[in-house]
């Protein structure tokens, strides 16, 4: 398979992107790992589940509704169920390519190539838990994750729940899950109020979003405990209720505010990590954990765009302003015309930005949760290696998250150090420097054996005839 | 109010899937997590270190912690996997692999 522009991801980011480059002549092949289009904020219930009223789940669905159908009208050729695992840069001696490997289906046993002049990678991103003892009990979740299952499943995961953590997401995942039917306990926030009111310029545009969240909240009675964390989840096989307390102005529990809350589920969440995978395989340069990107989106691989949550977590509407700006930049640069920005998408990116920065620097985790982490706490879930062991690490002298790995081997298993990963460096001190992986996932053995060419061979030649006896 | 009824689903009949060998309906469309979380089930693998219970917790394909064997195949995502009719899924015990 070619294409022009092959855009990895198809959520908001890698859907306006795809779009906005097909609107400009570009032939455009648009990849997922799902089922069907939508990324994480548009996540659709399963097809089979047949619901006649998704936006029920949703936010901004009137956006959604003019992506999916601007994407029907279009020739974007969309490829669903494709685990992209490698980018390979590749060079055929007249212009230099991309090569998109990309894993089939659930069963995932099977790779396909795409080769694409320009690549967009719009990979979004994943969630930030740290932990703290009782996380790895089973009905412990991340509030993405409760959101996720919820959307495309329409299923939840118990009927009490506490919503627990820090960040923009805690608020949607709380009301989706009592629209739902679950008796959400608490929204357990450990940013104050007047922290956020700092920021209240850069914020001032999402206070309507959180005002009608806060509406909805009430109307549920749910609870919301600001400045509070949640210091241990409860349970022998699975989770039957947290402890919470409240925080000083320093980040540190407040003694004797402990007070216990039943439930069957904690959905928690501590912010986002940019999916990065894909582009440092390809060498793109990173600022902090993100792909950094010029005002066009352009990485410093030529070739190379990226988009949304991957340059940076700053929500779904920043993801689409970045999207549509980098489609006119890879369409201005196949077709050799100028760029020509969009003066609303430009705006509208810089506005957003400004806001993202402001949360996040709002939303902090407590300062001094490494405090309540027991040494017995698993910390990296695949290896389960301990706070304990993290801390011995250290003191045998480990100074970056590779030799504690080494070590520990916390960050060597399954997830390869995404989830572990924020927490060894805020245990260890280390700063958190996304790892290069040579694949974003998993790969069969067989599927990389498949991928050695071996360069054609003349015939071989035939063993001298055996001679008779002379 | 339950998740179906919000959005107003008119799924398909419902199929059977085996877990751990006692049948467990599932409607079309729904992952393998997804049937067992309705089910009432929260985990369905064993760590190999401290043989503690696991199921989802990203949701979304990223931690690997919701590991399931499906139809004799072990290392199974839950939370990404489609549940089919007459799919038979146990709980993973470690790696999944005897050895």
């Amino acid at each position: 398979m070619r294409t022009d522009l092959a855009v990895i991801g198809a959520g908001p980011a890698g859907l306006a992107g795809a779009l906005a480059a097909h609107a400009r002549g570009v032939r455009v092949t648009l990849v997922d790992a799902a089922p069907a289009p939508g990324g994480q904020f548009h996540r659709q219930p399963a097809s089979g589940l047949r619901a006649a009223r998704p936006q029920a789940l949703h936010h901004q669905w009137r956006t959604w509704t003019r992506l999916h159908a601007a994407l029907a009208a279009s020739t974007v050729r969309l490829l669903t169920d494709h685990h992209v695992w490698c980018v390979e840069r590749v060079s055929d001696g007249r212009a230099d390519g991309f090569v998109v490997h990309a894993l089939l289906g659930p069963e995932q046993e099977r790779s396909v190539e795409l080769h694409a002049t320009a690549l967009l990678l719009a990979t979004g991103g994943y969630e930030t838990v740290l932990p703290f003892p009782g996380w790895t009990l089973p009905g412990v979740v991340t509030a993405g994750g409760a959101q996720a299952m919820l959307k495309a499943g329409l299923v939840v995961p118990g009927r009490t729940a506490v919503v627990a953590g820090t960040g923009p997401l805690l608020l949607p995942v709380a009301t989706a899950l009592a629209a739902a039917g679950v008796s959400v306990a608490a929204v357990v926030e450990s940013t104050g109020p007047r922290r956020l009111a700092r920021y209240g310029g850069a914020l001032a545009g999402k206070l309507p979003e959180a005002a009608g969240y806060a509406v909805r909240l009430l109307r549920h009675r749910v609870p919301c405990l600001a400045r509070h964390t949640v210091l241990r989840a409860h349970g022998d096989d699975r989770v039957t209720g947290v402890t919470v307390a409240a925080l000083d102005a320093q980040g540190r529990v407040r003694p004797r505010t402990e007070r216990f809350l039943p439930c069957h589920t904690l959905a928690v969440s501590h912010g986002m990590l940019p999916h990065t995978d894909l582009a440092t395989t390809l060498g793109c340069r990173l600022d902090g954990t993100a792909v950094a990107v010029d005002d066009q989106q352009r990485t410093d691989v030529p070739g190379v765009w990226a988009a949304g949550e991957a340059t940076g977590t700053g929500g779904a509407s920043l993801a689409l302003a970045e999207g549509h700006l980098a489609g006119r930049s890879v369409a201005a640069r196949l077709h050799g015309t100028p760029y020509t920005p969009a003066p609303a998408a430009v705006a509208a990116r810089a506005r957003l930005r400004r806001a993202a920065d402001a949360l996040h620097r709002a939303c902090t985790p407590p300062a001094h949760w490494t405090d309540q982490v027991t040494d017995g706490t698993v910390v990296c879930r695949c290896e389960e290696v301990t706070a304990g062991e993290v801390r011995e690490a250290l003191g045998l002298g480990a100074g970056d998250l590779r030799s504690v790995k080494l070590l520990t081997r916390a960050g060597m298993g399954w997830c390869q150090g995404r989830i572990c990963g924020p927490a060894v460096a805020g245990l260890t001190g280390c700063r958190l420097t996304p790892p290069r992986r040579p694949f974003a996932q998993p790969v069969p053995l067989g599927v990389l054996a498949a991928q050695h060419r071996h360069e054609p061979r003349a015939e071989p030649t035939p063993p001298p005839a055996e001679e008779g006896p002379s | 109010m339950n998740p179906l009824e919000l959005a107003r689903a008119r799924p398909g009949p419902a199929f059977t899937v085996e877990f751990d060998g006692r049948r467990v309906p599932a409607l079309p469309g729904r992952t393998v997590a997804a049937v067992l979380w309705e089910a009432g089930v929260t985990s369905w693998r064993s760590t190999r270190r401290g043989g503690r219970p696991r199921g989802v917790f990203c949701g979304i394909g990223v931690c690997f912690d919701c590991l399931v064997t499906v139809n004799d195949r072990p290392g199974q995502r839950a939370c990404l996997v489609p549940a089919r009719p007459g799919d038979v899924i146990r709980t993973q015990e470690g790696t999944g692999h005897a050895d």
